[in-house]
């Protein structure tokens, strides 16, 4: 077990199952030995707010707080949410980001207009995956495993093999809805594997 | 085993370990999942009450009785309830008695950002402050045997996050807690001016020996690695101390902050030169250090408001600026707005067309109705004001001859919790006033609790259903309209019947929220004809996050709409339409 702390920092929209994410995560860390310590602010959650949850892991970790330019990876649900969470990204930081778009009030009451350069943005300055989670998931038969699509992609990412996600997924989602999120799991880190291959080249 | 739980869970835990056997709470964030959790165990008598002026009366009536007890609430709620608080320190406990109140710096879900640790101060009654869920449930157990050792009420401050964060924790065993036989004590327990006298010497008294045992608790740690350098800390800012210094610094990490322990900061001080004191929001215990004659930096570098984040302390320490990547993205706001469906939308669109209504409005989800493209409210003071405060605006309108028609708008929970006393004086005192209940039969806001209104109790239990209806009818108004406010034109019909009503008039204005899942709701879809789409643009003033623009004509988000049609009712073209 490597002695740094790793921050991550997980943002979307109310609704879109942040936490189950998570869960999964912190589950399968403490499973697998670790310190971890977990926020989460979701007081609007239920009302089209922007929802944030910071997770913090390694030997011993005091702060369960991320800060400015602090985070190691942000994995996004969505595209302009990850424009918002990109503030808690060091510099050389990762970014999986759900291309995918999410109406804020102001756009929707026609006042202001859904920004189109959020991923290009993005792109300039960090290292950034990016596709469909919510594509995929109708592809799997359930759109709203989404959010297991995206954490497939992040257990790829964070290369952490001694972590058993199986049962971490089994110990957080019903048992009758397994199988697709299993699915939903693999695929995700398969596309994070080719994108990752993609920027590499 | 170790666990992870967030601060919440584990002061639940501490509680059913700690032997509590009543527990009474009023919902409000981040607060609230202490009492929801705490409800798995039997053992444990829990309740909402109608409010925490009741929870507290209720949990120390308990502990008068014989049993721990816990009142939890949400910071604010410490203001309701804090009479009883006040004249409880003087009097003391039988079972242990615990108040638990949750501060919220950086306001997430709350209209101020008020420093609890003040009331314990001001109240004289001593505090825990925990800095990790661990502690979360090791000090409401220690809280416990305080309160019984020192016959006295205990606060237990926790805020935000540490509430709401996780970390690993190893529950402890169950104590088997003997009711203490119940004995009549007059002289104790009546708080006169005569037993107030007796009992105030005895205040000061309990206040020193809390302070020596301040400072041999051992919750208050000292680590001294370094005597140049060191920090005080309490709370959150603990670990947020531990992430930012040196590991080579001194220490001193404080949990049971009221009485501070003197003799454990004076000996730190005499062995570190430069001291660093670290608190969310107010200088707390920098200014009673400073009043020890020590000298210390404290908010004249770390900010005095907002919550506080390792990225803030270092900055602050060593004018570190974290660039941020500026992105060059035009970003859009992502403010809450009603949920599509919420049958608050409703009421909000009918009454904004009236140009003379005044809206005292009040705290829940229905605050959002005041936000735009709605704008239907003029003031949101705290939970109650609603009735109360439109009282004085329309005396004053009277007063000042302006030609206004006054509402004071409520939520349900928000009626029972200190509404009511609104509504009697209105009647009382010949007001001119319309109260309105948004009835949606939920504490919405908080995460739909049940409240007296809903005919169920925190245990799942039926219970009586506490008509609103009922109680405007015995407070004395004539008449009580009752409405759907999903039916425009019901909705509008009875505004006006209010308005130009010679009677004195309450309104309920009664739909389930859609969040809840107990209710069979008739959801259906709505979708816009494009080809009778004018583009006017009226279905945006509604304000639903459903309806939006797409290639300059109306759509209707099939993922989110409920088929409340409040939109389709809205339009003048006949564009929108149920889908069958
Ligand atoms: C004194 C106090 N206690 C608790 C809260 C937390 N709180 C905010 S809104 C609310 C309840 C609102 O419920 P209701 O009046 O039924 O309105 P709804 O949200 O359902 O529309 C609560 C408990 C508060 N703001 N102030």
């Amino acid at each position: 077990m490597s002695e740094a702390v790793k921050s991550i920092v997980l943002i979307g929209v109310g609704g879109q199952g942040t936490i189950l994410v998570s869960n999964v995560l912190t589950s399968a860390l403490v499973a697998a030995g670790y310190d971890v310590k977990m926020s989460e602010i979701h007081g609007m959650a239920q009302r089209g707010g922007s929802v944030s949850t910071q997770i913090r892991y390694g030997q011993k970790v005091y702060s369960p707080l991320i800060g400015a330019g602090e985070a190691d990876l942000l994995l996004a649900f969505e595209r302009m949410e990850a424009v918002r969470g990109a503030a808690y990204l060091k510099e050389d930081a990762l970014i999986i980001v759900n291309d995918y778009a999410i109406v804020p009030p102001p756009v929707a009451s026609g006042k202001a207009s859904y920004p189109d350069n959020c991923i290009e943005a993005l792109s300039n300055k960090f290292k950034v995956i990016s596709f469909n989670a919510a594509r995929v998931a109708e592809e799997l038969g359930n759109s709203r495993v989404m959010n297991v699509v995206l954490l497939g992609a992040m257990a790829e990412v964070l290369q952490l093999d001694s972590l058993d996600w199986d049962t971490a997924l089994k110990e957080n989602v019903p048992e009758l809805f397994i199988e697709t999120n299993q699915k939903a799991f693999k695929r995700g880190r398969e596309l994070a594997r080719s994108e990752e291959k993609a920027y590499e080249a | 085993m170790k666990r992870l739980m967030s601060g919440n869970e584990a002061v639940a835990r501490g509680l059913y370990e700690a032997g509590v056997k009543l527990a009474s709470a009023y919902p409000g964030t981040p607060s609230t999942e202490i009492i929801e959790n705490l409800n798995q165990y039997d053992s444990v008598y829990s309740e909402w009450a109608p409010n925490e002026k009741v929870a507290v009366e209720v949990a120390y009536g308990a502990s008068i009785a014989g049993v721990r007890s816990v009142a939890i609430m949400k910071h604010v709620g410490l203001n309701v309830a804090a009479d009883p608080i006040f004249n409880a320190v003087y009097d003391g406990v039988e079972g242990g008695f615990v108040i638990i109140s949750a501060d919220d710096p950086s306001m997430h879900s709350s209209q101020n950002e008020q420093d609890n640790r003040h009331y314990a101060r001001a109240a004289k009654m001593p505090m825990f402050e925990p800095s990790d869920s661990q502690e979360c449930l090791d000090m409401i157990r220690e809280a416990f045997e305080v309160s019984e050792r020192f016959d006295t009420p205990v606060f237990f401050r926790m805020t935000t996050r540490i509430c709401h964060s996780k970390s690993l924790v190893e529950p402890g065993d169950v104590l088997e807690i003997e009711a203490i036989p119940y004995k009549k004590n007059p002289a104790k327990y009546i708080s006169s001016p005569g037993n107030a006298m007796v009992h105030r010497p005895l205040l000061e008294q309990r206040l020193l020996a809390l302070a020596d045992y301040s400072d041999k608790s051992e919750f208050n740690r000292v680590e001294i690695n370094n005597t140049n350098f060191g920090v005080i800390a309490s709370g959150i800012s603990v670990q947020i101390a531990r992430e930012v210094f040196p590991s080579d610094y001194s220490f001193l990490s404080l949990a049971f902050t009221y009485p501070l322990p003197k003799k454990l900061i004076h000996s730190f001080a005499e062995q570190v030169d430069e001291i660093y004191v670290l608190e969310e929001v107010d200088p707390f215990m920098e200014e009673q250090i400073k009043a020890l004659g020590i000298e210390v930096r404290g908010k004249d570098i770390f900010p005095k408001m907002f919550e506080l984040n390792p990225a803030i302390v270092r900055e602050c320490l060593r004018g570190e600026k974290q660039e941020l990547s500026d992105l060059d993205v035009d970003m859009v706001a992502r403010p809450p707005s009603l949920c599509p469906g919420c049958p608050h939308r409703g009421f909000f669109y009918s009454i904004r067309k009236k140009k003379k209504a005044v809206i005292a409005g009040d705290i829940g989800c229905y605050t959002l109705g005041g936000s735009e493209p709605l704008s239907a409210i003029d003031s949101v003071i705290c939970m109650g004001a609603g009735f109360s405060a439109a009282m004085g605006m329309s005396k004053a309108f009277e007063l000042s001859g302006e030609d206004k028609v006054v509402f004071g708008v409520v939520g349900d929970s928000t009626f029972f919790h200190s509404g009511i006393t609104g509504a009697i004086e209105i009647i009382y005192n010949k007001g001119r006033v319309i109260p309105v209940v948004l009835d949606n039969s939920t504490t919405s806001m908080t995460g739909q609790q049940d409240n007296p209104g809903t005919g169920r109790t925190l245990s799942g239990e039926i219970a009586e259903k506490i008509s609103i209806e009922a109680i405007f009818r015995a407070v004395g108004y004539e008449k009580v309209i009752t409405v759907d406010p999903q039916d425009l034109t019901a909705m509008e019909a009875a505004i006006d019947e209010a308005i130009d009503s010679d009677q004195t008039c309450a309104m309920i204005v009664r739909r389930p929220c859609v969040l809840l899942k107990n209710v069979e709701h008739d959801f259906k879809l709505c979708e816009v004809d494009r080809d009778l789409c004018t583009s006017c643009r009226r279905c945006l003033q509604v304000g639903c996050m459903a309806i939006y623009y797409v290639d300059d004509k109306a759509y209707i988000d099939p993922g989110l709409c409920t088929g409340c049609t409040v939109c389709m009712q809205v339009c003048n073209f006949d564009a929108i339409h149920i889908v069958e």
